[in-house]
């Protein structure tokens, strides 16, 4: 029996027993054992794409180490991304200050890597310890000529929600500053698609075939170059909508820029994008190419997903993601499976996001903001769940107690945006879910499920 | 017409070590890029994983233990629950006092553990968290926690881990000191050994225990993460799996005959829980490299012998008779081979001498740590060689190194992976983090066992270049 911390007993909610108004976007509870990060891991997550840039984590080193390639964000060309760059701060630092080691650390960095841009990742103690990293920015990019942007990302500000808005602000200060007269009115930007697995190319190309072209990717495969001139684009499309519907909202209020939130998980939502772009433009000739593309999209892939619904019908699923945006997509694609959803939690959602997730799923389903390994684990068990969908956190909750893992994280490796990537999924889950080794775990030999106390 | 072919054109790769060139002291760069360790407080957690019935407790942000659960998750492929102060803004600014204590509250309710290990971050070390002091005042028996709520207030103890004090090396030896300082006790000496194993893998814990079995001596692994880092699946979700060494052990490593550290380069200022228990209860303490290779397992097993006062049992000794028949039938495949280690420097410090005795040259020897002893304890094991050191280092100078050096092998933990790649040198995989391996739990590095499945890896890894690069392909190598 696992005990419901009291301070959140309002953060999970049952679906179907008239329970609304579930507590979110709060500070999580010391204690709790929350699967959240920090402010600096929502800001690195959303600049960390940004191929042809420096991305210099200011303070000691643990932080850069905890961030180092661990993303399939993929670049098509330059890849400094992919490089852990620290100030490596040290005692003598933190009892002096480090403005002198961050403006070396630049300045090295620069002339050995000649990127576009820097930015700068303020972590925990950098305020604390009094460096103006600002004025060293402002210095360094004038010597070089180049952005040098400082990136407000203190862990201790919050979650990962903090640390989205610093980084939109970072993305803000460049959007602008080159000429974007020759970008043409059939164009987008991709807000909050960070293109692991090559994702982004997928939605590219089927813009591509609709006749719009894309800006500037914000951020996966990004380039500085692009994202300066992203105040041009005729449209915003914004899929991870925790992470930059705040960006998106500050380029409608600069540069009047309408946007969309949309998803690319599933085939409704991946069609519904489609057509929000095409009916966006008041263009019948895209409309027309739109319909076209989705319908031979799906005709290909609907095979597999017939194929994986007879094995998958009926088994029951759970949900436990970064943002509630993509649990919704999750319990769409996981119902065109034929499977039920008994658990639907993210780190970060906010209020609409969990509003729509309790009309959306079916009754008795739980659903819960900022959990933690000990409810996760009782969810699980009470749930009878036979599959787990999460990140790597939660992945040997699943295995430990023998239910089979779909990771939908960061660090995935397989494209799961796009129609292609609903068929990706499907396959995913079956691999998982139907692997002969359940058999021998003793949950499917002892069943009595674990309760939750409140 | 011959119908023997002349040989084909040597390999110009098998020559590349007579063109080998020493390794110039480069300017250290003043940034880090893709850093060669990890910070305190994940060894701290690593170590506090290892007491029984123990949740490790960080007093930081929230985004510490979230990081260091994950990559330590993705190492050992356990749960791997770390607690959080979540110390946030207002907290930074007035105080953490309060988030410990809620924080302290909530893991006693959820968790019931017998201890919870406390390890302070960047963040409170900076602001000047008094985390002794608020222990005192949480356990205090008229106004703490326990007067407070009714509850029953779990051991706690606090080790000072800030990043940017040591390594992840430094942060596991100073929650373990932290432990044996807090509960150790005086009384008659007894005849069990402890010994201090540093960051090594489950099953090389579980190898230790059997080789002190088969010594017949009694003892204590301090700390001992083998069966919470490496568990059988469940039928029911244990929050806080059981295993890990006994509280009455750490009571009774004060009574100890000896104790044994195995490494223990920590950097300076960093107590270790052997020095502990020396200087406040009088048991004898020996350091020594972690038994990698015959020699220095020699030097374990002797010790062993000693304070038993029995032979090596027949089975070790037999397992010792393998590894040198082994080291006999492969040794031209190691025959002027050369090698860059890196990782930890306990690590590093075995497996250098360990290749040594197989006649693999070791070109550089690197590490993240920086206790800047590592140089002269390799040359004290292996006299007479010059093995190029380089300490706090990262893998933009490893990388720089090993292309100017060309070894035949790269020998770490898998963030040199990259590096392999790029130069085209094979990587044999030890240590830790191994994040792109399955099995790093079940990695032997310890021992003739240990060193026994290394030799066999390294071997085998330069079997395989040759005979990927052979234009014939033989099958019988």
């Amino acid at each position: 029996m696992t005990e419901l911390l009291a301070a959140r007993a309002r953060q999970v909610i049952r679906t179907g027993e008239g329970e609304t108004g579930i507590e979110c976007e709060k500070q999580s509870v010391a204690g709790s054992v929350s699967q959240r990060a920090c402010t600096f891991c929502g800001s690195r997550v959303v600049l960390y794409p940004i191929a042809d840039a420096v991305h210099l984590v200011h303070g000691p080193i643990g932080c850069a180490v905890y961030t180092w390639d661990i993303r399939g964000a993929l670049s098509s060309g330059p890849e400094l991304h992919r490089l852990s760059f620290s100030t490596d701060l040290r005692e003598r630092h933190v009892v002096f200050g480090g403005e002198q080691q961050l403006e070396a650390s630049l300045v090295e960095l620069i002339e050995r890597h000649h990127p576009k841009a820097a930015f700068v990742y303020a972590t925990c103690i950098v305020g604390v310890i009094g460096d103006d990293v600002s004025a060293i920015c402002r210095q360094v990019s004038e010597r070089y000529g180049i952005p040098v942007v400082p990136v407000q990302s203190e862990g201790f500000q919050g979650s990962k929600k903090q640390g989205y808005d610093a980084a939109c602000e970072a993305l803000m200060s460049l959007i602008g500053t080159a000429d974007a007269s020759d970008v043409g009115p059939h164009t987008v930007n991709l807000l909050g698609d960070f293109n692991l697995a090559g994702e982004i190319w997928i939605i590219t190309e089927y813009l591509k075939k609709m006749g719009v072209e894309v800006v500037a990717n914000l951020t996966g495969d990004g380039r500085v170059d692009d994202i300066r001139k992203a105040h041009g684009a005729g449209l915003n499309l914004v899929q991870c909508s925790g992470s930059t519907t705040r960006l998106a909202m500050q380029m409608q209020a600069a540069y009047g820029i309408p946007f969309k939130k949309i998803s690319y998980f599933g085939i409704d939502d991946m069609a519904a994008a489609l057509y929000a772009v095409a009916e966006h433009f008041k263009d019948p000739e895209m409309l027309q190419r739109t319909r076209e593309l989705v319908s031979a999209e799906i005709a290909e892939i609907l095979p597999v997903i017939e194929e994986c619904r007879r094995d998958l019908e009926g088994k029951r699923a759970a949900i436990y993601v970064g943002g509630a945006f993509k649990a919704i997509s999750l319990v769409k694609a996981l119902r065109l499976l034929g499977m039920k959803t008994v658990l639907a939690g993210s780190q970060t959602g906010t209020r609409d996001d969990y509003e729509y997730l309790t009309e959306l799923c079916d009754p008795g389903t739980v659903i819960v903001d900022d959990s933690n390994p000990a409810e996760l684990s009782a969810f699980l068990s009470e749930g009878k769940a036979d599959l787990f969908i999460g990140g790597v956190k939660e992945r040997p909750l699943a295995y430990k107690l023998g239910v089979a893992f779909c990771d939908h994280n960061h660090e995935r490796k397989l494209p799961l945006e796009g129609f292609i990537g609903m068929a990706n999924f499907a396959r995913e889950v079956r691999a998982s879910v139907c692997s002969p080794v359940w058999q021998f775990a003793p949950r499917h030999q002892n069943s009595e499920p674990q309760t939750l106390e409140v | 017409m011959s119908i023997i072919e002349a040989p084909k054109a040597h390999n110009p790769k098998a020559l590349a070590d007579q063109s080998k060139v020493p390794l110039t002291t480069a300017t250290k760069s003043t940034s880090t890029t893709n850093a060669c360790r990890m910070c305190m407080p994940l060894g701290a957690c690593l170590a506090y994983v290892g007491f029984d019935a123990t949740v490790p407790f960080l007093h930081g942000s929230q985004g510490c233990a979230t990081y260091i659960r994950r990559y330590l998750i993705s190492h050992f492929a356990e749960p791997m629950d770390i607690a959080s102060s979540s110390v946030g803004e207002a907290a930074t600014v007035f105080g953490g006092e309060a988030n410990l204590r809620t924080g302290v509250t909530n893991v006693a309710r959820v968790y019931k553990p017998e201890m919870i290990g406390m390890a302070s971050t960047c963040l409170t070390e900076t602001i000047g968290e008094d985390v002794p002091g608020m222990i005192a005042r949480i356990t205090h028996p008229e106004t703490g926690l326990a007067a407070e709520t009714g509850q029953r207030v779990p051991n706690l103890v606090f080790a000072s881990t800030p990043s940017y004090a040591g390594t992840h090396a430094d942060g596991y030896h100073a929650a373990v000191a932290a432990v044996v300082k807090a509960h150790a006790a005086d009384g008659a000496e007894t005849d069990s050994v402890n010994i201090f194993p540093g960051i090594i893998s489950t099953a090389d814990l579980r190898h230790l225990h059997e080789i002190l079995d088969g010594y017949q001596l009694p003892h204590a692994l301090l700390p001992d993460y083998s069966v919470r880092l490496d568990g059988a699946t469940m039928a029911r979700y244990e929050k806080l799996p059981a295993g890990g060494t006994s509280h009455a052990e750490v009571v009774a490593s004060g009574r100890a005959l000896a104790s044994i550290t195995l490494g223990g380069l920590v950097t300076t200022g960093v107590e270790l829980a052997g020095d502990v228990l020396a200087s406040d209860f009088g048991v004898e303490h020996l350091r020594m490299p972690l038994p990698i290779g015959i020699r220095l397992t020699d030097t374990f097993t002797d010790r062993l012998s000693e304070l038993s006062g029995q032979p090596m049992p027949a089975w070790l000794d037999a397992e010792r008779g393998r590894l040198v028949d082994a080291y006999i039938d492969g040794h031209k495949y190691a025959a002027d081979r050369t090698a860059i280690v890196y990782g930890d420097e306990d690590l590093v410090l075995g497996i250098v001498s360990f290749l040594s005795e197989i006649g693999i040259k070791t070109v550089l020897a690197a590490t993240g740590g920086h206790s800047g002893r590592l140089a002269a304890e390799l040359a004290a094991v292996n006299p007479g060689r010059n093995i190029a050191v380089i300490d706090d280092s990262d893998f933009e100078e490893i990388e720089a190194a090993a292309s100017e050096l060309r070894p035949d092998l790269l020998i770490g933990h898998s963030k040199g992976y990259a590096t392999s790649r790029r130069l085209g040198i094979p990587l044999v995989r030890v240590g830790l983090p191994i994040h792109d391996r399955v099995g790093a739990q079940r990695l032997h590095h310890l021992g003739y066992r240990g060193t026994q499945e290394l030799f066999d890896r390294i071997i085998n890894t330069l079997i395989q270049v040759r005979q990927d690069e052979s234009e014939v392909g033989y099958s019988y190598m």
